[in-house]
């Protein structure tokens, strides 16, 4: 079990350095190691599929992209010269929006946790095994599959129109 | 103990070391070949006919003064390396280098070890090799390296989707992920897939020149516009380190299209039973000489071609690689299923 | 399975060791003689006058969005590849509603231009 604690170790204490951390470059390049021991805790799970999956979209995809948009807009620090003088309970509502989120986000993950204990159960071998996930997916799950596409058409779509240039065709 | 422990800490060690004689050697064979191409001589001085020009090399990298500039970010500026070099390295832990033989009485297999996902194994640690070029680029907080390593990272992740994209057919062909298991689909098939996806070689070929920064798609080392690239304010031993990164990925890339496309550690015609005494011949020998021969064509192709421009590069990876990537999925699964 | 990935894992550890080492025994070999001149940011010899980091072409963001985007579809394609011989004409025709989406996709960025670099 000491794999174990090493990774959750890593993930949560990773995690928690992101918020923490003012330099968003860093706050990323943390967000990366937690996914790593994330990554190393599907490992240990016996679910390799979903340990490799979580490093190439996540670690590997993902991230690249975040490094890019916080290079992009060339932010050193998160906080404006407002966030500095004001105190944040003093802020206007929609800036303590976040907060009611996180506090929504802790209760349905406490909810889930409570739910999922007797039922959240892997069915062995269908996790470890390529195959057998593939089996799944493309039989019992190939409806949710074909749907998966268009919502990937309209995150190209998405992306396309944001990122276009003014007069382009 | 010894077979979970001692066996795999002893074979990462000499396939470890064996690289980094490999990424010196093939410093020194590019300097040769390129030399004799352009009717040179190449390193001469040190040892007969420059033989140990390597080991100056490493010794002059070692105790050069390395510089951290001013307005660099201290830590990332010293990860920035050993990110890019650490996934060069691990990828070697799933390529099978020969099949399981017995040494000195012992069962011995000549690879690392064989998951389930090898092939997969290798696309993710390659893309994590991406953040040590952003990285250094960033951390160096000076001109020339930021826009080379924006170039090399854009094109390193457009590559890879052509790439990624096209490995899905040789999958279609193998059955199976390991990386043990494709060589032997290609044994139980009679065929090297080179022959059978040969769409899929020559993609896959192209795709790890420009995934490993190589001519004719070396942007972002590209002299006349970017000084010496994203590595401009490295020196010293965190230079070496990129250099050797990029050279073990080279290797990498061999040693990935041997496995997949020309057998591994197969002989030439493995099921003719007249060439059986090709098989007297170590099995591991066969996967060197066959990586080489992609490493001195890497080495060719540099002699050889002029460099891409970068909307070219662009146009090549998102215009032409992915479609003819996916028409070669199509076209394989037909087949496949035509055949059944 | 899990003993597999034993060698994986001391491998990463060797490595990242390696690294650090060579990295910490060069510090000891090699001369420290700094000057400002020397620390400065490398411009062919002229001052920077400027912060390096800068606002650059939204041409990279949009190239990592549709990298994303097509890795996404590629890691759906591992499994179905592996177990095509079992799924037959029933994955073929699954796979190829999918990939036709992705065309209709692929083909409506490069209308738009999002593919051309120029």
């Amino acid at each position: 079990m000491t794999p174990f604690y090493l990774f959750a170790a890593i993930a949560v204490g990773a995690s928690l350095l992101v918020i923490a951390q003012r330099n968003p470059v860093y706050s990323v390049l943390l967000l990366i190691a937690s996914f790593g021991a994330l990554s190393g805790l599907y490992v240990l799970l016996d679910a390799p599929f979903v340990a490799v999956i979580q490093i190439i979209v996540y670690a590997g995809a993902i991230m690249v992209l975040f490094l890019f948009v916080v290079m992009l807009l060339n932010a050193p620090h998160e906080e404006t010269p407002y966030d500095e003088q004001v105190h944040p309970l003093m802020r206007p509502g929609p800036m303590r929006l976040g907060a009611v989120l996180a506090l929504g986000l802790v209760v349905e993950l406490i909810w889930a946790l409570e739910k999922g204990a007797e039922s959240g159960r892997f069915a062995g071998g269908a996790v470890s095994n390529v195959g057998a996930i593939g089996r799944l997916l493309f039989t019992e799950y190939a409806f949710a599959f074909e749907v998966t596409s268009i919502l990937i058409i309209v995150a190209m779509v998405g992306a396309v129109v944001l990122a276009r240039r003014e007069g382009a065709r | 103990m010894i077979d979970q422990v001692l066996i795999p800490l002893l074979k990462i060690v000499i396939v470890l070391n064996a690289t980094l004689v490999a990424v010196t050697y093939m410093v020194l064979l590019e300097r040769k070949v390129i030399a004799w191409a352009q009717s040179r001589l190449g390193p001469m001085r040190v040892g007969p006919y420059g033989v140990l020009q390597p080991i100056a090399d490493a010794i002059k990298l070692m105790i050069k003064e390395d510089i951290t500039p001013v307005r660099a970010d201290k830590w990332v500026f010293t990860a920035a390396p050993i990110i890019s070099m650490v996934p060069a390295l691990i990828v070697y832990a799933v390529i099978p280098f020969g099949p399981t033989v017995s040494l000195f009485g012992r069962k011995v297999s000549l690879y690392i070890t064989d998951i389930n996902v090898g092939l997969l194994y290798i696309v993710s640690v390659a893309s994590v090799g991406v953040y040590g070029i952003i990285l250094a680029g960033y951390s160096s907080n000076s001109k020339y390296p930021l826009l080379a390593s924006l170039r090399a990272s854009a094109q390193l992740i457009s590559y890879e989707v052509a790439v990624t994209l096209t490995l899905v057919s040789v999958i279609l062909m193998a059955g199976s992920l390991s990386m043990v298991e494709i060589v032997n689909a290609q044994y139980n098939q009679h065929v090297w897939f080179v022959f059978a996806q040969p769409f899929a070689f020559v993609l896959v070929l192209i795709g790890g020149l420009a995934e490993t920064n190589r001519a004719p798609f070396d942007l972002p080392e590209a002299e006349q516009e970017l000084t010496g690239g994203f590595h401009t304010e490295y020196s010293g031993m965190r230079f070496a380190l990129f250099f050797l990164a990029e050279y073990a990925n080279m290797i990498v890339v061999s040693s990935v299209v041997t496995t997949l496309f020309l057998g591994g550690w197969l002989p030439p015609f493995p099921n003719v039973g007249a060439l059986h005494l090709l098989y007297y011949v170590p099995s591991w020998t066969w996967f060197l000489i066959k990586s080489f021969l992609f490493l001195y064509l890497f080495i060719w192709i540099r002699a050889t071609l002029p460099r891409y421009r970068y909307d070219q590069l662009m146009r090549l990876g998102w215009k032409v690689l992915i479609p003819l990537a996916i028409l070669n999925l199509v076209v394989t699964g037909i087949v496949k299923v035509m055949l059944m | 399975m899990l003993s597999a990935y034993i060698p994986i894992a001391m491998f990463v550890a060797v490595a990242t060791g390696f690294a650090i080492f060579t990295i910490v025994f060069s510090n000891l070999l090699h001369p420290h003689k700094y000057n400002k001149v020397k620390l400065e940011p490398y411009e062919c010899g002229i001052e920077p006058a400027t912060d390096a980091r800068d606002r650059y072409s939204i041409r990279y963001y949009l190239v990592a969005m549709l990298f994303v985007i097509f890795d996404v579809e590629t890691v759906f394609m591992f499994p179905w590849a592996v177990i095509f011989n079992k799924l037959a004409l029933f994955g073929l025709i699954e796979m190829m509603v999918f990939i036709f989406i992705l065309v209709v996709g692929y083909y409506y960025a490069w209308q738009k231009g999002a593919l051309e670099w120029v």
